[in-house]
């Protein structure tokens, strides 16, 4: 391993990185201005232009605020439950496939920090160690409340991770690789899998919503039941990071949707540029096409908040074990008919 | 000494020491996120015999599944110093007798066994890989592992069958 390598890598993950913070940013900044456009407000305009810089303003309030402790016998654990819930929101980002490949100073540098061979299941590592942020904060709080709201996140994510998993099987049938740099290639130009699995990406889209805590399933945090559910007794910077992996999640999410079922940075028209134009400026392009297909679902996200009302939590039950799970047996049972009698 | 030996002993005393305290510590919650933390550094050891996948499904599994719903259990009983059962002298007996042999038994493992650590070595070869592993699982091994997958099956519907009974048991108070 040369020393270009590790330095190409380091600068790499470290963009990474400050992009997903930005993006984290920026998507607190997204949500209210999207809420107030659906609610014919105008939302922040006071920091900045157009409010751009209210996400600093809000960092700096949180960061000024006074730390407050709960009595508890777990001071340690109580620290440890944001630490957790932040860095596996941002440890997701380490197998996508931003783009192909660029070239800089002769050397090519591949747009991926790792590409692993399980580079799914990975995630799905990652994001079921997740759980752990916040159920470790909810119960170190020392608070029925935060408890009850931590078990309630908990439960939902834990059954929600049941059908992405389902759902995901169809799509390894289908593209028969768990490596998302596969996935991406073998969707060039418009062959994107959402056609293919319309079912699946649905069910795949619940999910998500599921595993990031957003409305319609927030009861994590149901303001009318349980206060502000696990992170009641956070405050400061503590909560701060529980709020911002949250947009973190939310932008890890989509991205991985924009991968798996969207085609990632693929483009129409990306080998003719790759021939014609220069592999730079191409990937360049396809970059900045996986990261407005980011965007488009993270407004989705912010759309359907300000859009559906919560679910019950019966109701959320009943829709993840007595359907989702279903479906998404049946859509395998499908996916390998189909395999099977077309290929 | 090497890179991968430092972080071999590295990854063992964090194992040893996280399994010790799994044990020792009193409060139920602790011992379980330590037998999390155990679990990861397990996880650490596949990966250092260039296991990814056993790595990965370990981690998914134990900590991110079977570890969860433990936790989950652990604190809506919400255990306290009180709640502790008393344990009858002579369960303590006859816990002190089996650790004795046990201790025994591994004791003698490890006198009679090869105590030679080989060196980490780069084979080249491919065994870890999805492919292969899918490959043996599905032609050389398949009727063990359908008889595994029969086994988690009917532990499930075991499970199910078991909450339901006590379901219509209520009903029928």
């Amino acid at each position: 391993m040369d020393s270009a390598f590790i330095i190409e890598k380091s600068v790499f993950i470290v963009i990474i990185f400050a992009i997903t913070m930005v993006m984290a940013m920026y998507s607190t900044w997204a949500e209210r201005k999207v809420a107030a456009f659906l609610q014919d407000r105008v939302g922040p305009n006071r920091a900045g232009w157009g409010g751009l810089l209210q996400p600093l303003a809000d960092g700096m309030k949180l960061f000024a605020k006074e730390e407050f402790e709960p009595d508890t016998k777990n001071k340690f654990l109580f620290f440890v439950g944001p630490a957790v819930a932040m860095s596996t929101a941002l440890m997701t980002s380490a197998v996508i496939p931003w783009g192909d490949r660029l070239e800089i100073f002769g050397r090519t540098v591949i747009l991926q920090a790792t590409d692993i061979d399980v580079s799914l299941l990975y995630i799905f590592g990652v994001v079921s160690v997740g759980v752990y942020g916040i159920m470790i904060g909810g119960w170190a709080s020392n608070n029925k409340f935060s408890l009850m709201g931590a078990v309630r996140a908990a439960s939902q994510m834990v059954s929600y991770e049941v059908a992405m998993g389902l759902s995901i099987i169809a799509l390894v049938m289908m593209t028969g690789t768990l490596s998302l740099k596969e996935v991406s290639l073998q969707q060039q130009g418009m062959n994107w899998n959402v056609f293919y699995q319309p079912v699946g990406f649905l069910i795949f889209l619940i999910c998500a919503f599921a595993e990031t805590n957003r409305t319609p399933f927030d009861l994590a945090e149901c303001e009318s039941e349980l206060i502000g559910g696990y992170h009641t007794e956070y405050s400061s910077m503590k909560m701060g990071f529980y709020l911002f992996a949250e947009y973190a999640n939310m932008f890890i999410s989509s991205t991985i949707l924009a991968v798996l079922y969207f085609g990632g940075y693929n483009y129409p028209g990306m080998h003719w540029m790759v021939e014609n134009v220069g592999v730079n400026a191409a990937n360049i392009i396809g970059i900045g096409v996986l990261f407005i297909k980011i965007c488009a679902f993270i407004f989705f996200y912010m759309w359907v908040r300000w859009t559906i009302p919560r679910f019950r939590y019966d109701q959320l039950m009943n829709l993840g074990w007595k359907i989702l799970i279903p479906l998404s047996i049946i859509n395998i049972i499908i996916t390998g008919i189909c395999i099977l009698a077309f290929k | 000494m090497s890179p991968i030996l430092i972080t071999f002993y590295f990854l063992s005393a964090i194992t040893l020491a996280t399994a010790f305290l799994t044990i020792y510590s009193k409060n139920p919650i602790h011992s379980a996120i330590y037998l999390v933390l155990c679990f990861f550094s397990i996880a650490g050891h596949y990966l250092l015999f260039n296991a990814q996948f056993l790595a990965i499904v370990h981690i998914i599994v134990y900590s991110g599944a079977i570890m969860v719903l433990f936790l989950f259990t652990i604190m809506l009983m919400n255990l306290n110093k009180e709640d502790e059962v008393h344990k009858p002298r002579i369960t303590r007996l006859g816990a002190i007798t089996v650790f004795i042999l046990m201790s025994v038994v591994l004791v003698t493992i490890f006198i009679n066994s090869k105590t030679i650590m080989g060196d980490y070595d780069v084979s080249g070869e491919d065994f870890q890989s999805i492919k292969k592993l899918g490959n043996v699982l599905l032609n050389e091994y398949m009727v063990p592992f359908e008889f595994a997958s029969i086994l988690l099956l009917v532990a499930m519907i075991g499970v199910v069958l078991l909450s339901k009974k006590e379901k219509i048991g209520k009903s029928n108070e």
